[in-house]
């Protein structure tokens, strides 16, 4: 298997930085811009969200966000478009990142083919349950060599981890708190706890943190318990305003690594 | 056949628990639990004692006289308005908030779209003593003011959404979003056969009472149990799947269901999912929605708050797929004069989204010795300033 997410986790086993943003915000034709500034300054992963009309999953600035790309034109089809040429300049892995809806709509079949075309490593749904996942997709995923990357969260039982686990080849996606994207977070007692506990199960998958990392201090914080974290949010907030794009990508990343 | 839902949650290909992993627990601890506990001896006695004694019901199952003359068929009523708080909305609250107080939760969330469900689960928070918070759509909070207030005077919180069109789809978007932040002491009290499974299911039953009363009431006005159709207007489908629950596996009657044409099932202003949409995955089920090529969910419209929904319950998808149940629409226009015309034959005031199910009246071909079965889902107090505005009083 050559899925650059197995390299990934491979060559690099802590303080894996993985940035996710809405394709199409915030202008349509931001995304090629966006990936390349980001693979520039140094980040190891990428989530490109689809945008979808009812994101209940998402905070205040994922909604908004996925509003603005939505009302831009954005759409699968233009984002395949889009990505045609991607893989001629970034070898990073490439996650797409959505609900349900818009993927069946275009056809779960034509949909992972295109992703493989592309060279799409992976896919994170979040109203893709793990059973229906392996009952309905699991065989359409490995065909086209993506992975189904799982959330869990503090009320997941550790039976249901481990299913996940086992169930899953990528990484798991340890979603900080109980909370839709975007929520304030330091590393609470309980937190703490929760990643411990993750962590003592000994689970053959890589795992990062997502969910309520915005700055150096809660990156440092979650690199300590897992393989690295996720920054989706905060990213996005600073997409805002009139700076030139490159420059206020390269300002953010840096105040969030300031750790070599 | 089997018209009701399986043990994995779907009826036929529709329906399911599509969730993110965030309401995992809370799903599965309903889905364990729903049945056992309504089942239970302790809550068939609080359920029945509370829809009696506190409900009012049995609801009143009325022969419309001049209604029947009118059409030249018999007309029944279901009178789902004579209920305590003015619609069907709570029997299905009584039962849920039973049920969370079995699970141990303290407090309560809801979606409202005509304000009816959130003043159905305002009342019962009340009478529970539970903490009750109701998202609303900005836009609603503006044409249902007399319900927000109501609910308000409850003690519920009504936090508006501001989020999409501002109305139903975006109040039930905030709810999920409440109940994901929220994951231990909540329910989520859904108003609607819409959602993840086991809600459709269990809202079903719920509202099951109307039929079950439908069925010995007929028999006791008329020696027949069953009419030849039952009918009902449709959003989510809560008031239609309590109507024609009962009946379900009795082919020979009739069932309809009456969508919101808005405008006109050819312009973009309609909610009429059966008419116009196609399947896809809405607030963690499997349905049939109003979308666009890229499976954006498009906006609903409709003069009635509690029918501008984009998708509908999994159990009427079924049911049309199959060809069991029959859908058919009324516009706006057409709804407003089956108001005045209930108005002036009955002296009843219904809901707008009950005169749907009258203007469907107008297009079944009724036979004289027809006996039709029509639910008033609700009453028509909180929609007298839209009745003031068209017909000028």
């Amino acid at each position: 298997m050559n899925n650059r997410i197995n390299k990934l986790f491979q060559e690099k086993k802590e303080r894996i930085l993985s940035v996710y943003f809405t394709a199409g915000y915030p202008h349509l034709n931001d995304t090629r811009t966006i990936i390349q500034e980001l693979v520039k300054n140094g980040v190891d992963l990428i989530e490109i969200g689809m945008p979808f009309s009812d994101p209940v999953a998402d905070g205040p600035v994922i909604q908004h966000s996925s509003l603005i790309a939505l009302r831009n034109g954005m759409s699968i089809r233009n984002l395949f478009e889009q990505l045609q040429d991607i893989r001629q300049s970034v070898d990073i892995p490439l996650i797409l990142m959505g609900y349900l809806n818009p993927v069946l709509q275009y056809g779960m079949d034509a949909f992972a083919a295109k992703c493989k075309e592309i060279g799409i490593d992976g896919l994170i749904l979040p109203d893709l349950p793990l059973d229906v996942y392996i009952d309905d997709y699991k065989s359409i995923f490995e065909a086209n060599d993506l992975h189904y990357v799982p959330l869990i969260t503090p009320q997941t039982s550790e039976e249901r981890i481990r299913m996940i686990d086992s169930a899953s080849s990528g990484f798991i996606y340890m979603v900080s708190s109980n909370a839709t994207t975007g929520a304030k977070a330091s590393v609470s007692e309980f937190q703490k706890a929760y990643f411990e506990r993750v962590n003592s199960y000994c689970l053959k998958n890589p795992r990062l943190i997502g969910f309520g990392i915005s700055n150096a201090e809660t990156f440092d914080n979650a690199c300590q318990y897992a393989n690295g974290a996720i920054i989706g949010s905060a990213f996005v907030k600073a997409l805002e305003g009139d700076l030139p794009i490159d420059q206020k990508i390269s300002t953010f990343i840096k105040q969030i690594v300031t750790k070599a | 056949m089997s018209y009701h839902v399986n043990d994995k949650g779907f009826y036929g290909e529709f329906g399911g628990a599509y969730i993110p992993e965030m309401m995992h627990p809370n799903i599965e601890e309903l889905k364990n639990n729903y049945l056992r506990i309504i089942n239970s001896y302790n809550f068939r006695q609080d359920f029945i004692g509370l829809l009696k004694n506190y409900v009012g019901r049995p609801s009143p199952l009325y022969y419309a006289k001049r209604m029947s003359e009118h059409y030249q068929s018999h007309i029944y009523l279901k009178r789902e308005d004579c209920n305590h708080t003015g619609s069907h909305k709570i029997n299905n609250t009584i039962g849920q908030i039973l049920l969370a107080r079995e699970l141990g939760k303290t407090r309560i969330i809801a979606e409202t779209g005509a304000g009816q469900h959130g003043l159905a689960t305002a009342t019962v928070c009340a009478l529970m003593g539970m903490s009750c918070i109701v998202y609303m759509g900005a836009l609603d909070v503006e044409r249902q003011a007399p319900n927000v207030k109501k609910m308000r005077m409850l003690g519920a919180e009504v936090i508006p959404v501001y989020s999409g069109n501002k109305t139903l789809k975006d109040a039930t978007n905030e709810a999920m979003r409440d109940w994901i932040n929220n994951p231990v002491d909540t329910h989520y009290i859904i108003g609607s056969v819409v959602g993840p499974h086991p809600y459709p299911d269990m809202v079903a039953r719920f509202q099951s009472v109307i039929s079950e009363e439908i069925k010995w009431q007929l028999d006791e006005q008329t020696g027949r149990e069953k009419p030849t159709r039952v009918m009902a207007c449709v959003g989510g489908g809560s008031n239609a799947a309590g109507t024609f629950y009962h009946f379900l596996d009795d082919e020979d009657v009739e069932l309809v269901g009456v969508e919101a044409a808005g405008k006109g099932i050819d312009t973009s202003e309609t909610a009429a999912t059966l008419a116009l949409g196609t399947p896809g995955v809405l607030h963690s089920s499997r349905s049939y929605l109003m979308q666009n090529e890229d499976g954006q969910i498009t906006e609903p419209y409709s003069i009635s708050a509690g029918l501008d929904y984009p998708g509908i319950g999994p159990m009427h998808a079924n049911l049309f797929k199959t060809g069991r149940a029959k859908y058919i629409w009324a516009t706006d226009e057409e709804v407003l004069k089956a108001v005045l015309l209930l108005t002036r034959k009955e002296g009843i005031i219904p809901a707008l989204e009950s005169a749907h199910a009258l203007a469907g009246l107008e297009k079944i071909a009724l036979k004289p010795e027809d006996v039709t079965v029509v639910t008033v889902s609700g009453r028509g107090d909180k929609d007298m300033e839209t009745y003031l505005n068209h017909f000028g009083y």
